[in-house]
């Protein structure tokens, strides 16, 4: 170790900086340099076979994926607001709550729409309204609802007590107390790992073809897979990732602004 | 003979607690309080830290749960089960030492919001009652502004304006300007002793001795879990008859100057 000499701590690190940009521009050109560019070209960004996804790609795929995420999100929430505030409560409803928190966090969410799909109508004869969609937007609710119900009670767990105690010493019911002081300021302070929570939905809607769809019905990634099958061109796959991102990425920036106005010390 | 709601009009002592005794685990903070207040009386309770002061007063609107003892506020039993905690609540103020003002609410929304809520107000009645109240704490210009724009002393006076907005019958205070930097207690404390000179009944626990002695009638001195001494708040601070009283007096009053003769061998640290 003697043999290493004495380095300002600032240029230290500035060493290390530099010698880890230094790795990954290397990385990038062997990449660039190994890989065969013509063959990538011609068979991931094939632009004959992306002008025939175009424009259903959005109109119809891109557009379901959104009315997908967007219900199971809205349906979603709510059923987790729900479900945190009866967790918190306690009772036999807490108990209820928490364990169908734990039930649908616990199987995978392809399990659940398999089983909204096909297993529910069997059992109970009855038939989801919506076909597939409709069964797979309500499984989706389940599960996010399962997964974000303990995302809100972490936020309600984060209020500080002293805003109950002033809420009840005017007089405010439990539920009052929930409804106006407590929930906003939890709704709050959960935005950023919802968010997460809404990206993960926008995935997970990849998984509701085994539901089975019209071809009216398709979201992105089954509707990528049929055109891989039609054009044998892995292009599709591309245009349906840059589609995802379209979505996540500027939703990013929408929530930083939504918080900023949130912010209680604007 | 206990009594589930609020009685508004009788003249008895708004507060009697009698035999009251809290335990957190196997500590036990209170340990057999008697205390009445009368209508219109300003009660102060003083006592270093941990003496239950605090304790006493959240359990006067059962924010804790006596663990034995009855506490009749405005009549009311408050450790009956079944008595409408929260009517009598809506007319008992409570101020907190860290001012608990709802953060995503403008200083007048706020004041309002009890009002609406709870006693059912329109929304006119309760706009004017709170712009009432801030007028009297004197932020009739601050009234739109949010908690976290407002200085501690400010929060302090919305907080007390939110309590006053539900026209409260006695009025309890919990360290109310410990929080505070030290030039903002004074305005504080004046809109305190105005509320005082007004007649309304108050708890006040607090550390300003010079308030408990020139703006209320009776000053209680607690340690460890009883009350120690109590009596005209007058004679109390100037003339404390107990040990214990004459030496947390001596060293709240005059900090620096503490010979070691004073401080007795039955100090418990």
């Amino acid at each position: 170790m003697s043999a290493i000499p004495y380095l300002k701590p600032t240029v230290r690190a500035r060493l290390g900086r530099g010698s880890s940009y230094a790795v990954g521009m290397a990385l990038l050109l062997v990449i660039a340099l190994f890989a065969d560019w013509k063959t990538i070209g011609k068979e991931f960004f094939n632009l004959e076979v992306a002008a025939q996804m175009w424009p259903t790609i959005v109109t119809i795929a891109l557009k379901n994926t959104l009315i997908y995420t967007i219900s199971s999100f809205v349906l979603g929430s709510a059923l987790a607001v729900l479900l945190a505030v009866l967790k918190v409560t306690g009772g036999p409803l807490g108990w209820f709550a928490t364990a169908f928190i734990e039930f649908f966090r616990g199987i995978p969410a392809l399990l659940t729409i398999f089983t909204f799909a096909f297993v529910v109508p069997i059992a109970f004869g009855f038939q989801i309204p919506g076909g597939g969609p409709g069964a797979g937007i309500m499984a989706l609710t389940i599960v996010t609802g399962a997964y974000a119900a303990e995302i809100v009670r972490a936020g309600i767990e984060a209020v500080p007590p002293g805003q109950s105690e002033a809420a009840r010493s005017l007089g405010m019911s439990s539920g009052m107390t929930m409804f106006w002081v407590v929930l906003p300021q939890a709704l709050r302070i959960v935005i950023p790992p919802m968010t997460n929570e809404f990206v993960m939905l926008l995935k997970d809607t990849s998984l509701l073809f085994v539901a089975g769809f019209a071809v009216k019905e398709k979201e992105l990634t089954s509707f990528g897979q049929d055109a891989l099958s039609l054009t044998g061109s892995p292009t599709p796959l591309v245009m349906v990732a840059l589609a995802y991102l379209v979505v996540t990425l500027p939703l990013t920036y929408l929530v930083g602004l939504l918080e900023k106005k949130l912010d209680p010390k604007r | 003979m206990s009594n589930y709601f609020p009685d508004l009009e009788s003249s008895a002592p708004p507060v009697v607690i009698t035999d009251l005794h809290k335990s957190f685990g196997d500590n036990e903070v209170l340990k057999g309080i008697d205390l009445t207040v009368q209508q219109g009386e300003v009660v102060c309770v003083i006592g270093p830290s941990g003496s239950g002061k605090s304790t006493l007063l959240r359990c006067v609107n059962l924010l804790e749960t006596p663990t034995k003892g009855s506490i009749q506020l405005l009549g009311a039993e408050m450790t009956d089960p079944d008595v409408e905690l929260n009517q009598v609540r809506a007319h008992v103020g409570m101020v907190f030492q860290s001012f608990n003002l709802f953060p995503n609410m403008s200083a007048i929304g706020n004041c309002i919001i009890g009002q609406r809520q709870v006693l059912k107000r329109s929304k006119a009645e309760a706009i004017e009652i709170a712009k009432k109240n801030l007028a009297m704490v004197g932020l009739s210009d601050r009234m739109d502004y949010v908690p976290a724009k407002l200085s501690g002393g400010q929060q302090q006076r919305v907080a007390i304006a939110r309590a006053l907005s539900m026209d409260p019958k006695v009025m309890l205070f919990d360290e109310p300007t410990a929080a505070l930097d030290p030039e903002l207690v004074g305005d504080v404390l004046a809109v305190m002793r105005d509320l005082a000179h007004a007649g309304m009944t108050m708890m006040v626990v607090t550390h300003e001795m010079s308030f408990a002695r020139d703006v209320s009638d009776r000053t209680i001195f607690m340690d460890g879990g009883v009350i120690v001494e109590e009596g005209p708040s007058q004679d109390l601070i100037t003339a404390p008859k107990e040990r214990r009283t004459q030496i947390f007096l001596k060293r709240v009053l005059d900090p620096t100057h503490i010979e070691d003769s004073e401080l007795g061998e039955t100090e418990p640290d």
